[in-house]
């Protein structure tokens, strides 16, 4: 068995273009301040964190493959980037990088454009927008922008598909078909998926983001951070409920500990954490919810909780975290990563993060 | 446990296919397809499912449904949720599953490809939210079952087995992408069978996008014909039952064939355009013979991604002849896509089991309108039916941002 290390993280939310806003963020605690968003019709107000705009534009806008892109491109790109920085200042040769972009929404803005224009002309409507549209549009580009990727495969599905994502790129890695793998949770928002989730989760407020990982074999590359275990997928059926399923992943992961980090996905909305909740009411431990910061970013959140959980334990703040995934409509699975630096066997002291409960 | 993975017996364990399910626009389940691919029959019609008035092309090769679909375990309320695609892909998981003769179970991984999931019920929604932002009647349902995995669900519960989902996205490569990664899970041991294919429905919005390209024929779609002008939009779906060959003659169930080679690659080059010599594509072939441990004289048929646009058609026949070498000019090659069109997501999936049929029934697919041979193409297109001995056939699948995807199938005898 191989042992999977962490060499990288990156991350766009509403707390900004890189991981150290996340953790600025997730350390305050504070729910990010929400925005309303203009709507057709405006018959009801709908609310978002929005990804502020980066300080400076970034430079890979200038690549000529992301100049007509909508935002998921640009947060998959400047994730992938962040995630792969330190991998290419450790590694002066060419490496075989594998890439998985999960998403739930996918490109909804343009999907949008395009379509209302298809319904006022299908004659005028835009031949640039369509294929941008199209949910493996964001790998395209950002394989062509790293120019190392040799394998990209994009995955759609509920948020716990995250770590699907990850057990594929570790599968590339174990056949020895990459060097590193980046593992991408990206969604982009608009007024549209704002709606659809005033439909099904009225608290939620919707944003949008990437969250990357990136996973290697080399222990020389890791962040300090390994990747010990992704628990099986507990699929929901007509006979099995969400909360079964997120009951049964959550014996697949350790029992309660005072010094290890539950990173969940519980986002102070009552019907929709009910069944995390459940599961995980033997937890006493500290426990960190970055959607109850972030907001919902379904894709790009699941991310967040494996970046913001991977950060912690490489900064040593934690020896280990396990990540409770309880996808919407689709599956629960966990993982658990814990801190691995070549030569030392332990960690300690701990140290916790500011706003982690209890 | 998804990782660590399961310790892995050296080699990997030989994957056959028990079942086969497809639905396209030649009709529902196996026999009406064969029969249609063997002739090369063309299935294309008027488009009938919307308005296609102010659109450049008015033609697609559309499936006639059912009135009910076979009984299964979904209640009547879960029936009447599932949308066109997701009818397409239940007809063709059903078919699929009763021929492999699988009883319900605990850990079948079902991994589905698809570009469009349930679009025409996002249509629906959107058009509703733009058009009467006041009334949300029916508006929760869309939003839920417009999601893949949500129709992919419905498979587990119609059937009454277990497993974890998967839907891959890799544009007009998925289904391919699909059955390659079902067929690697079951070779590294996380699973002993798979339930795996594409499907996709037509839907305005991608029936225009195409259009706005200008990608699509408005004459007829000639894949690899010297005057060709564009592809032809098609629906469906297909998928296989994928198992070790021990679980398979454990239970001694009949044998389709077997799938024998996968490779995958990315082509950076554009969003939307192949890059002209065809090396991914190249690659993607060389790495599903290097996995079948067969070179090209070993292959007795080509079913080509053969979109029938002019950069397809020419990176892929760069990318064939510098594969097949001498082999080439007298290696048989057709697009089955000139018959039932483009269809997306399940071509991968439908054109593997089209290799399937001509494996077992021993004929090579004609292709449909086929008139002025390219001079780049050096291969012989199938262009009349005609018997063969096929015991291994190739199936190539290139998708929309630069997925390429290679199957091989051997005749199971």
């Amino acid at each position: 068995m191989s042992r999977i290390f962490v060499a990288g993280l990156g991350a766009v939310s509403p707390a900004g273009w890189n991981v150290a806003a996340l953790r600025a963020a997730l350390d305050r605690g504070e729910p990010l301040p929400v925005q309303p968003l203009e709507r057709p019709g405006g018959d009801k107000s709908l609310r978002t964190r929005l990804v502020p705009a980066p300080a400076t534009r970034p430079g890979f806008l200038a690549h000529p493959r992301l100049r007509r892109t909508s935002p998921i491109t640009h947060y998959t790109a400047a994730a992938a980037l962040d995630a792969v920085a330190g991998l290419r200042a450790l590694r002066a040769e060419k490496i075989r990088l594998g890439l998985v972009v999960c998403q739930q929404a996918g490109c909804v803005h343009y999907s949008c454009r395009f379509f209302d224009e298809v319904l006022k002309d299908p004659a005028t409507a835009s031949p640039l927008l369509f294929p941008e549209t199209v949910y493996a549009a964001p790998a395209s580009h950002v394989a062509a922008l790293l120019e190392d990727v040799t394998l990209a495969n994009t995955l759609v599905g509920d948020p716990a598909s995250f770590l699907q994502g990850a057990a594929l790129g570790i599968r590339w890695l174990e056949e020895n078909t990459v060097d590193a793998c980046l593992i991408i949770g990206v969604e982009e928002t608009n007024w549209i998926l704002a709606d659809a989730l005033w439909h099904l989760d009225r608290p939620a407020v919707i944003t949008g983001g990437a969250g990357a990982i990136c996973l290697s074999l080399d222990p020389a590359l890791s962040i300090g951070v390994a990747l010990e275990t992704i628990t099986d997928v507990h699929s929901y059926r007509a006979s099995t409920s969400r909360t079964q399923a997120a009951q049964a992943m959550r014996k697949q992961l350790p029992a309660s500990s005072t010094v290890e980090l539950l990173c969940d996905g519980l986002s102070d909305s009552p019907r929709t954490d009910a069944a995390e909740r459940a599961a995980w009411l033997d937890w006493t431990g500290p426990r960190l919810s970055p959607k109850r910061v972030l907001g919902e970013g379904l894709m790009a959140a699941a991310a967040w909780q494996c970046v913001a959980a991977c950060d912690l334990v490489s900064a040593g703040r934690f020896p280990a975290a396990n990540i409770s995934l309880v996808g919407s409509n689709q599956q629960a699975i966990g993982a658990r990563f814990r801190w691995s630096r070549p030569g030392i066997s332990d960690l300690s002291p701990v140290t916790r993060a500011g706003n982690i409960t209890p | 446990m998804l990782f660590p993975f399961p310790p892995t017996s050296a080699p990997p364990p030989r994957v056959v296919i028990t079942g086969a399910g497809i639905v396209t626009a030649l009709g529902l389940g196996w026999k009406p397809n064969a029969e249609g691919f063997r002739l090369g029959r063309p299935a294309f019609r008027p488009v009938s499912l919307f308005d296609v008035s102010r659109q450049r092309v008015k033609t697609a090769a559309e499936v006639d449904l059912p009135d009910a679909l076979p009984p299964t375990g979904l209640s009547r309320r879960q029936l009447a949720r599932l949308d066109r695609a997701g009818k397409m892909l239940l007809l063709a998981a059903n078919e699929a599953w009763q021929q492999a003769g699988w009883k319900p179970v605990n850990d079948v991984p079902l991994v589905l490809g698809t570009t469009a999931g349930g679009m025409s019920l996002g249509e629906d929604y959107f058009r509703q939210a733009v058009q009467s932002p006041g009334r949300h009647r029916r508006q929760p349902t869309r939003a839920i079952h417009y999601q893949p995995q949500v129709q992919a669900r419905m498979v587990l519960d119609a059937l009454g087995f277990n497993g974890p989902i998967t839907i891959i996205s890799n544009a007009c490569a998925s289904g391919s992408n699909a059955i390659g990664h079902a067929w690697n899970l079951v070779r590294c041991g996380q699973a002993e069978c798979a339930l795996a294919g594409g499907y996709d429905a037509l839907s305005l919005l991608v029936f225009a996008g195409f259009d706005a390209l200008q990608a699509l024929s408005p004459t007829i779609c000639r894949p690899f014909d010297a005057r060709r002008d564009g592809l032809a939009l098609g629906e469906g779906a297909a998928l296989v039952a994928l198992e070790t060959l021990e679980h398979a003659q454990r239970r001694n169930a009949p044998i389709l064939g077997e799938l024998i080679g996968y490779g995958t690659t990315i082509d950076r080059h554009h969003l939307t355009q192949p890059q002209p010599e065809g090396n991914a594509a190249l690659t993607a072939m060389n790495l599903a013979c290097d996995a079948a441990r067969l070179g090209p004289k070993d292959v007795d048929y080509i079913n080509a991604h053969g979109t029938g646009t002019v950069l397809n058609d020419s990176s892929e026949a760069s990318a064939i002849s510098r594969w097949a070498g001498p082999r080439a000019a007298t290696l048989p090659v057709s697009s089955t896509k000139a018959s039932i069109g483009h269809l997306l997501g399940a071509a991968g999936a439908v054109e593997a089991v089209i290799c399937l049929m001509a494996l077992r029934e021993q004929w090579l697919p004609a292709q449909a309108a086929f008139e002025t041979p390219d001079p780049a193409c050096n291969f012989p297109i199938v262009r009349q039916p005609r018997d063969a001995q096929v015991k291994v056939a190739l199936s190539n699948s290139f998708g929309f941002g630069g997925v390429n995807a290679t199957l091989i199938l051997r005749r199971w005898i």
